[in-house]
């Protein structure tokens, strides 16, 4: 088991395709790291990089106390599940998994126990002697995990490895690989577009966009503290809401209301974030009040979706769904002062 | 299920069956009949010939299947040790000039498909062009380059000439097989440890035997029925290969002057069984897609 560091790490594909942007991230001994972002944002290039698929442009990638920038890929002691799975399609479940423990000459009766250990833990006994082409999506999955689990490396990386699955099978998946990753104590490092994966699994999570490194904080912090407005944007469905505002000393004047900031934040325009759960119908002590025009009303069982207007902006709230609402209906909400979200409108960078 | 068709079926086939269609059906066998009696004629009229005794191959009118049936040719043709020795020169010939292409194409075509050096795509069209040249052509300098090196009259330079025209067909064929390969493959044996040698004879060679298979048949196939090298270069007929043999048969006898038809069609049979059996035994791999379940579903 290991801890890895990226140091200013960059990846060129030519000077104006950067992939990865002074890439600075500490990923600590048997954490599970989450790399999210939208697709092409540099965060599965960051992987491979590690992985030793692609090369490292610029900076230091390293694994433990070890430089790995000139270490070729079999000897970085890295196991990886592909979001494809990769598995060997002219060998059964059993040499899938040998492979990689033969290739470093691992005994032969060392490498049955390994197998037979890791093939009970994942359900895939029965399913040694079958190639990948006679399995189910969900077993080849098991099988590439499998694949990874033996070999007992240093640092398990995961590309995306739900995106082929169906939705119901993602989520057993996702809770097992959690069980997983308690069960092997080891270092996890698991690239997803999927903010969900990577809210659920995440002891910590890395936001990146176009390359560049967002913000690195556990789920709890990222949802509560989005250090810029894409963070906010990207984490949490239904999305914050975001209002433009004019700010005079600590007056933030929207164009449906105006309210009370808690202290003068020292720019004089922003973007107000409010997350839809911190509208609330119920008056609270000290919580401004807005009017929503409501144009479309969502319910869901344990939740109440209403979307509508607050002067000119959008805006969505989540409510309780015993409150009766209809459509065209003026309804007063209560913002949740404590949890707001100022945003410079320059620099996109959090305020409050 | 099977009762529920049972009793729909009979009523569909009730239906008036339409005039074009059957029209069309009609022409679709006919086309079918006529490619296959022009590709099978050839076969079946030496077929023929080769179990006729020889005075009922000229006789009119022609006899399509034999009258007076007889083994006669393929005795013949098994008793003449220039023959049989031509089956085991050319099977010298074609099987070494296809291992070696296929060693030596194999990873030269998967260098030229996977990585990048300088000069590969320079390397990728002259070998092309090299494929293009009609062999008489380069007869001349080919015979000089042989003679210089004491090869001539050796069934060493027929392999080394087959190999001229055999690795440029295998490595364009071999590099867009391997192009068409799923990289993750790869890039999961690295990580598992493999080598580049390794990921190459473990992981991508067994993938690809289906396209080498194909590659190596024509190889062979090319080997063994050439006839323009192989006069060329061959003068004794202890080195003759099948082609040469077939072409001599008779040439010595006293039946110098009449073509023994019955004789050569026996031969032309008994070298065909070789390449017809390795078709078979090799077209399961070459049909089978190997590929299926590495990637996604």
């Amino acid at each position: 088991m290991a801890s890895v560091a990226y140091q200013h790490v960059f990846k060129r594909y030519s000077a104006e395709a950067v992939a990865v942007k002074d890439l600075n991230l500490q990923i600590l001994d048997t954490e599970f790291m989450v790399l999210v972002g939208p697709s092409g944002c540099g965060k599965s290039t960051a992987l491979r990089m590690l992985a030793g698929l692609e090369e490292i442009s610029d900076g230091e990638i390293k694994i433990g106390d070890r430089i790995v920038n000139e270490v070729p890929a079999r000897e970085r002691d890295i196991a990886m599940v592909f979001q494809s799975y990769a598995l060997y399609p002219h060998m059964s479940v059993y040499d899938n998994m040998a492979f990689g423990l033969k290739m470093r000459r691992t005994p032969k009766n060392e490498i049955e126990t390994k197998v037979s250990q890791a093939s009970k833990i994942l359900g895939l006994d029965n399913f040694l002697k079958r190639k990948p082409r006679q399995l189910s999506g969900g077993q080849r999955q098991r099988v590439a995990l499998g694949r990874a689990i033996v070999r007992n490396p240093q640092v398990f990386l995961l590309d995306e490895p739900l995106s082929n699955l169906d939705a119901q099978l993602r989520v057993e998946t996702r809770i097992n690989l959690q069980k997983l990753h308690k069960d092997l104590n080891a270092t996890f490092i698991y690239v997803t577009h999927d903010q969900v994966e990577a809210m659920t699994m995440g002891d910590r999570i890395a936001v990146m966009k176009d390359g560049i490194l967002q913000q690195v904080a556990s789920p709890r912090e990222i949802y509560d503290d989005p250090a810029n407005l894409y963070v906010a944007g990207f984490i949490g469905s239904p999305k914050m809401n975001f209002v433009p505002v004019t700010i005079s000393g600590s007056t933030a004047k929207a164009s449906g209301f105006s309210m009370q900031l808690p202290k003068a934040p020292g720019i004089e325009a922003g973007v107000l974030g409010i997350r839809p759960e911190d509208l609330t119908e119920v008056p609270h002590e000290g919580f401004p009040q807005i009017d929503m025009k409501v144009e479309v009303v969502e319910v869901l069982g344990a939740d109440q979706f209403l979307y509508g207007k607050v002067g000119g902006d959008d805006m969505i709230a989540r409510l309780d769904p015993q409150f009766k609402v209809s459509i065209g209906d003026r309804v007063r909400l209560n913002v949740n002062m404590r949890r707001i979200h100022l945003f410079d409108v320059n620099t996109e960078r959090a305020i409050l | 299920m099977s009762a529920a068709t049972a009793d729909t079926l009979p009523q569909q086939r009730r239906k008036p069956v339409k005039v074009g269609k059957v029209a069309s059906r009609g022409l679709f066998f006919l086309l079918v009949g006529v490619i296959l009696l022009y590709i099978l004629f050839p076969f079946y009229w030496a077929a023929r010939t080769s179990f006729m005794p020889d005075s009922d191959i000229y006789l009119t009118p022609v006899q399509y299947w034999p009258n007076n049936f007889t083994f006669q040719h393929y005795i013949n043709a098994f008793s003449e040790t220039t023959f049989v020795r031509s089956i085991l020169n050319s099977a010298i010939v074609g099987i070494s000039a296809t291992v070696i292409a296929i060693l030596v194409g194999s990873s030269a075509s998967y260098a030229l498909a996977r990585f990048n050096f300088l000069g590969r795509n320079v390397a990728l069209y002259l070998i092309l062009a090299m494929s293009m040249f009609p062999g008489i052509s380069i007869l001349g300098s080919l015979y000089t380059v042989l003679q210089r090196f004491h090869l001539y009259n050796t069934l060493y330079a027929l392999i080394i000439v087959y190999l001229t025209f055999s690795l440029p067909l295998m490595v364009w064929i071999m590099q867009s097989f391997f192009r068409g390969m799923p990289r993750d493959l790869e890039e999961a044996a690295y990580v598992d440890g493999a080598s580049q040698f390794q990921t190459f004879w473990r992981i991508m060679i067994p993938l690809a035997a289906p396209g080498l298979a194909t590659v190596g048949i024509l190889t062979v196939m090319g080997c063994w029925q050439e006839y323009l090298f192989a006069l060329s270069f061959l003068l004794s007929s202890s080195k003759w290969t099948v082609p040469l043999a077939i072409a001599n048969t008779g040439a010595n006898q006293a039946s110098a002057f009449q073509i023994p038809w019955g004789d050569q069609m026996a031969e032309t049979l008994v070298v065909m069984l070789p390449l017809i059996a390795a078709v078979l035994i090799l077209q399961r791999r070459i049909i089978s897609g190997l590929t299926a379940g590495a990637v996604k579903g």
